[in-house]
């Protein structure tokens, strides 16, 4: 079996987000940058494929080279090869379409990416991907098994799970539940070592024209007073979850 | 032309953030001075959709189609779009929603911009406010295509009420069987639960609570509230409790009405999944918890004292209110 992990490079989740530019562009100043968390569940279920099922992992991304750091502990972690399309992600769309054209060269069984990037939280390249190459689709994926060219796939819905079969070429866009959190690995030093000599291929973009564009950011508005209230005198905040908050 | 709206159901029956999407639908249509026309798959009552705003409801009743299917409701609302000429598409941002907005987009060469939180600033151009970055900053995106899909974020614009005359027209789209590749084996849901997408209220526990031998008055408190119950990263990790209830930037989203947590210290990744909630109540015995200062209403103390009073408290007020 062929997979592909497509991998976002995305801030740290305890990064501090700040705009410059006049509020034009993200501050990267002082940000780590690591693989999008959806995307590292997705590696790790890819990993279990290799080791228990025989598989090689290509893993791939949409980015400038400050992104190499990124895919290299990618590799670390355990992927075979990686796959930079050298143009700076600037929409869902854009993406998709640059993935679509790796998946197609590389004529992958299975595709696993993220349920959702956690810096643009686009939440729509996996779907526009597999629309684009006719591959079928299953979101917000939490468990995954591929047995002689079926898969059977399980989706988080509101309130529960539902069990899906299908066949590949398939695109899942995975999260937490793919694999558990305590199945994560920190790649040790023999893979960093290793990752060094793996192949990391810059490919040239296809010419695409993106569909949307970011015009402007703005942060949260600064929230107001916090009102509190003394444990012996509840009684306010009763009243004034039911006349200001309209709980009840 | 007009605004073409889908208009999600389950069990053939619209749901509140469903009424939500329609009055969003009716606010863009008004400011390019055109009609809203919804698309609605095997549900009932669809007049009600007329109450916010819908100008024509294109009814579509297919037993195939009883089950959700992402590609095939995908390319109903594609047809109906096509068949009324319209220029906005308009969605919620339901886990249904999202999984059908990004193949509804390529299909009709769309531009899509998600989690959407108010009405376009423009129109000509096309720019839309959308959160980003999991709540900690917004976006103003243009969306540059002819077609354009909007995906609107729950709680985020509200129901507005607008009388129209809502015509019902059946449609019949085409499907092949490329829009059922995908076989739905079985469905695990529990069906007497709030879920926290659906609830306007979530209770939620932190490992202050110590263990899950102690959640009874949290689920009282819920109970109570008719709130859906969620939890930290560590809780669920723990296994005190179920996943489903983890909640935060790597868990699930809660864009509720009122969220009340209780024994969460407000680390940055759980504020980043539930800040976009209207209202947030917090209660820990530390002062000095960040929580407090993302929190509308703060009570310090120990959750243990706290909880059940404040339980008895908000029954009292019920039962004299009613
Ligand atoms: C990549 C990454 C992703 C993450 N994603 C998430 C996520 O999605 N969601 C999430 O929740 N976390 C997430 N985390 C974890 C997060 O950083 C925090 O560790 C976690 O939110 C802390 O959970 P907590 O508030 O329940 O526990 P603690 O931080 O231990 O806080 C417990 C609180 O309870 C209070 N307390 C103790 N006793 C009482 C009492 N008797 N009465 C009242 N209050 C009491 C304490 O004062 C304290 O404030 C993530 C971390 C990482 C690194
Ligand atoms: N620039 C990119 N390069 C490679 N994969 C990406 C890129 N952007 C998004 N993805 C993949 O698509 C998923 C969803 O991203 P998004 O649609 O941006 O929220 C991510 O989790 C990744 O798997």
């Amino acid at each position: 079996m062929k997979i592909l992990v497509c991998i976002s490079h995305v801030p740290d989740t305890t990064s501090k987000i700040n705009f410059t530019d006049n509020d034009t562009k993200f501050d990267t100043n002082g940000v780590q940058f690591v693989i999008n968390p959806n995307d590292e569940f997705g590696l790790t279920r890819a990993m279990w494929f290799k080791e228990k099922q025989g598989a090689s992992v290509d893993v791939v991304n949409v980015g400038g080279k400050e992104t190499e750091s990124t895919l290299r502990k990618a590799l670390a972690i355990g992927a075979d090869n990686a796959i930079r399309v050298d143009t700076p992600a600037t929409d869902g769309f854009q993406v998709a379409k640059q993935l679509a054209k790796v998946a197609k060269d590389g004529n992958y069984d299975l595709i696993i990416a993220g349920r959702e990037s956690i810096d643009y939280n686009g939440g729509m390249v996996p779907g526009m991907l597999a629309k684009l190459i006719g591959a079928n689709f299953v979101n917000t994926c939490i468990g995954l098994e591929v047995e002689d060219g079926k898969a059977t796939a399980i989706r988080e819905i509101e309130g529960g799970k539902e069990t899906l079969t299908t066949d590949l070429p398939l695109v899942v866009a995975g999260q937490k539940g793919i694999v558990e959190e305590s199945d994560l690995r920190i790649p040790n030093m023999r893979g960093i070592m290793m990752a060094r000599k793996k192949p990391l291929n810059v490919v040239e973009p296809e010419q695409i024209d993106a569909q949307t564009k970011a015009v402007k950011f703005e942060k949260p508005a600064p929230k107001g007073e916090t009102k509190m209230f003394d444990a012996d005198n509840l009684d306010e905040l009763v009243e004034l979850l039911h006349s200001d908050a309209k709980a009840f | 032309m007009s605004v073409l709206v889908y208009t999600e159901s389950e069990n053939g029956k619209f749901k509140k953030t469903t009424y939500e999407t329609v009055s969003y639908a009716k606010g863009i249509a008004e400011k390019m001075g055109t009609s809203v026309t919804a698309v609605a798959i095997n549900a009932e009552d669809h007049a009600a959709l007329g109450k916010y705003g819908a100008d024509k409801v294109l009814t579509v009743s297919n037993d195939k189609l009883n089950k959700f299917n992402a590609e095939a409701y995908a390319d109903v609302i594609a047809q109906a779009a096509k068949k009324e000429e319209a220029k906005v598409v308009v969605i919620g941002q339901s886990a249904n929603d999202k999984y059908l907005a990004p193949l509804l987009a390529v299909e009709l060469e769309a531009g899509y911009a998600s989690n959407v939180v108010a009405l376009p600033e423009s129109t000509e151009p096309f720019q839309v406010k959308r959160s980003a970055f999991t709540n900690k900053g917004f976006n103003i995106t243009e969306i540059t295509t002819a077609v354009k899909v909007v995906g609107i974020a729950k709680n985020a614009y509200g129901l507005k009420e607008n009388q129209a005359d809502a015509a019902v027209e059946a449609f019949e789209p085409t499907l092949g069987e490329e829009d059922f590749a995908i076989n739905i084996e079985s469905v695990d849901k529990a069906t007497n639960k709030v879920t926290i997408a659906d609830a306007e209220i979530v209770v939620s526990g932190g490992r202050g609570l110590k263990g899950p031998e102690n959640w009874g008055m949290i689920e009282d408190l819920a109970e109570t509230l008719g709130a859906a119950l969620a939890c930290s990263k560590p809780v669920s990790d723990m296994g005190w409790r179920p996943h489903e209830e983890h909640v935060g930037q790597t868990g699930k989203p809660v864009a509720s009405n009122l969220y009340i947590a209780i024994g969460i210290s407000g680390a940055i990744q759980h504020l980043a999944g539930v800040n976009a909630s209207k209202h947030k109540l917090v209660i820990n015995n530390d002062a000095d918890a960040p929580f407090f200062k993302a929190a509308d209403y703060g009570v310090v103390g120990d959750a243990f004292e706290i909880v059940p009073k404040l339980t008895e408290k908000i029954k009292a007020f019920k039962a004299e209110n009613n």
